[in-house]
């Protein structure tokens, strides 16, 4: 075991792991922490905790990683190299390890110009391939970034990564792949997936290369509340694909919410027949509560526990 | 090339306000090249400073030069009779020129008239586009040619984020995902093999642009 | 007010603006008063300066006579001063002074009775706007 935490024993058994997502508040109020980590307890393995997603000011992924543990939850820490620089990135892998923290996603995160703070100065000291060789080498040699200096203390952290078979160029996305697996990556997550073709397109090239035997892919899925929430997406979120027929499904449901649902579910028992998925990451946007229906009808509960 | 473009007029009456005369200097260099500071420039908003001071009912006078390169100290220095007779410089070169003057003639004030933008490419005349940050660790032999530095808004140095999308930076539509300019040029070159390699971190602090002052000392030049 | 006589600089491409000029003559029409013609020998010479200067020195208002867009001798002669034009426009917005004191006519060999009307209704139009404040004595 590398870290030892439920979500890396889960995949090294091979049992098709669920993860969900948790946006942090947009000031300090722990009970919106505590009511998010509530609907998600008990359906999913592990929760990302995202950092200052599309560059947001929320309270740090840290802090709302720590309030999951003392909850009996188990998080993700989502990392990004937007906002720190590889001093920071260290010290807060010590405080993350120290508090318990033994899941860490790498990102390059979003651009700040996204964000509600678009005059900072951004900082991407490390891309993201750069930060899992940190935390690789923080891990495995004992040591900081670059050098000889030995870390006090042992740092134990399942690393994940993020994907996107759905960005350009389509080609390079397994060429990225095998360098994150290279640099040390243990799990991927995937951007969400609709366009379910190109989706099995891009596993065919990493069966190709072997890759799915290397790392665990997760894949991402968010269930679609509307006929405008998907036509925005398709439209405006740049790394996302939605096929027509998707779209015209939801704007053409009676009860869209419902059939937005029911899709997510069917998507998920496809993506658990493609060779080499390992399990599925599910991003309910400030729709949390629908999470344990999803799962239920996708038969993924009730959530093994493993020792 | 070095890319400028004109500060705004409310800005630079801001800064000569108090003044009656004022030297107006532009470069013959860089700044010419991108017509932001050039002698035709020079001419230009001499007119519409002294037009807009006119209006106001308070008129400046203006002189003009335009050195071949303001960042030289002997061109610096052409400047200095008509410096003893003014009560402040306007100076429309890149910043470097700016402090030049600064550092040659202590002191009279010196206004920068422009901003200097980025380090660029005429696309084709009329468009500019950065290509270069000075990072001073060039990193296009590994990139084909094309710096992922300048040219992504993360400095990526390992491949596109999930915001590429049709060739094009989810950042800027108009402007092309430097990845992807990287993949197609490796790709016709038959050296995508080589896109394989992780280039580690980036080191910024000893080599490049967070090192402190930069200089540059060639000693056999010196004499 | 009535006594101002708006002084119009027409700047005439030897191409179109002068030989129109020289046919508005031949019909025996006339132009306004205060009419100052400044040959070139494509309207692409005519430079922005040029219109800054005379709008600084002399002119109150300011006409460019250019061949037809297609139709350029040196080819893209008079696009070029249409885009030195709009360039002026905006400096005379960052300094505010109307934009209608500038203007391009595009015109043939053979529009004498054109160019006089042109002519005309800036002179009106120059009128009504009254003089430029930067010619004026401060």
């Amino acid at each position: 075991m590398k870290a030892g935490s439920n979500l890396e024993k889960i995949l090294s058994r091979g049992i098709f792991a669920v993860t969900g997502e948790l946006g942090p508040p947009k000031g300090n109020d722990v009970s919106v922490v505590k009511r998010k980590a509530d609907l998600l307890k008990g359906y999913v393995d592990a929760i990302n905790v995202t950092d200052n997603q599309t560059a947001i000011v929320r309270m740090s992924s840290i802090a709302t990683s720590s309030l999951l543990i003392q909850m009996g939850l188990e998080p993700v820490m989502q990392m990004t190299t937007r906002d720190r620089n590889r001093i920071a990135i260290q010290s807060d892998i010590f405080g993350a390890t120290a508090l318990g923290i033994k899941n860490m996603l790498c990102l390059t995160g979003d651009h700040h110009t996204f964000g509600n703070q678009v005059d900072s100065k951004n900082v991407h000291d490390l891309d993201s391939i750069q930060l899992i060789d940190c935390v690789r080498t923080m891990r495995d040699n004992g040591t900081l970034l670059g050098g000889e200096e030995k870390i006090e203390g042992e740092i134990k952290i399942f690393i994940g990564a993020a994907e996107n078979p759905f960005g350009d160029p389509f080609e390079f996305r397994v060429i990225r792949l095998a360098k994150k697996i290279r640099a040390g990556v243990d799990f991927i997550q995937t951007q969400c997936i609709y366009d379910m073709n190109r989706f099995k397109e891009w596993m065919k090239m990493v069966r190709d290369r072997g890759l799915h035997e290397r790392v665990h892919i997760l894949a991402g899925v968010t269930p679609l509340k509307s006929g405008g929430m998907a036509r925005y997406m398709a439209k405006n979120v740049s790394g996302i694909i939605i096929p027509d027929e998707i779209i015209d499904r939801i704007v053409k449901a009676k009860k869209p919410a419902e059939e937005g649902i029911k899709l997510c579910v069917e998507q998920i028992q496809q993506l658990k027949e493609i060779e080499g998925v390992h399990g599925v990451h599910i991003m309910a946007i400030e729709w949390e509560h629908m999470v344990g229906q999803i799962t239920e009808m996708a038969g993924l509960l009730p959530r093994p526990k493993v020792e | 090339m070095i890319k400028a473009e004109q500060k705004p007029m409310d800005e630079i009456l801001g800064y000569i306000e108090s003044y009656n005369k004022i030297l107006l200097s532009g470069c013959g260099a860089c700044v010419t090249v991108c017509h932001a500071g050039g002698e035709k420039e020079v001419e230009l908003l001499s007119y519409s400073l002294k037009m807009a001071r006119k209006k106001m009912g308070n008129p400046i006078e203006i002189l003009e030069i335009t050195p071949a390169r303001q960042c030289e100290p002997e061109f610096a220095l052409e400047l200095k009779e008509m410096v003893q007779n003014v009560e402040a410089v306007l100076s429309i070169a890149c910043g470097v020129g700016v402090q030049t003057l600064v550092r040659h003639y202590p002191n009279t004030p010196i206004f920068p008239g422009l901003n200097t933008t980025f380090l660029g490419e005429t696309v084709i005349h009329g468009i500019w586009e950065e290509r270069c940050q000075a990072c001073g660790n060039c990193v296009l032999g590994k990139t084909g040619g094309i710096c992922p530095i300048s040219r992504c808004a993360k400095q990526l140095l390992n491949g596109p984020c999930g915001g590429s999308s049709n060739g094009k930076c989810e950042i800027k539509k108009e402007a092309d995902c430097a990845w992807q300019l990287i993949y197609d040029r490796m790709k016709n070159l038959k050296q995508l093999h080589k896109l394989e390699e992780i280039i580690p971190a980036k080191r910024w602090g000893i080599e490049s642009r967070d090192s402190g002052l930069r200089r540059i000392v060639r000693e056999d030049l010196k004499v | 007010m009535s006594s101002f006589e708006p002084k119009i600089i027409a700047f005439c491409c030897d191409q179109s603006g002068y030989p129109s000029l020289e046919m508005a003559g031949r019909l025996g029409l006339r132009l306004p008063k205060n009419v100052e013609v400044v040959r070139v020998p494509c309207a692409g010479r005519i430079e922005t300066i040029y219109l800054l200067r005379a709008l600084e020195r002399v002119a109150d208002g300011i006409l460019i006579f250019a061949c037809y867009e297609e139709n350029c001798q040196f080819l893209r002669g008079n696009l070029r001063v249409k885009s030195r034009l709009f360039y002026a426009y905006k400096i005379l917005e960052k300094i505010g002074l109307e934009k209608e004191r500038l203007e391009i006519c595009n015109l043939s060999t053979n529009s004498g009775v054109r160019f006089v009307e042109v002519l005309q209704r800036k002179y009106d139009a120059l009128k009504k706007l009254g003089p430029n404040p930067f010619t004026q004595k401060v």
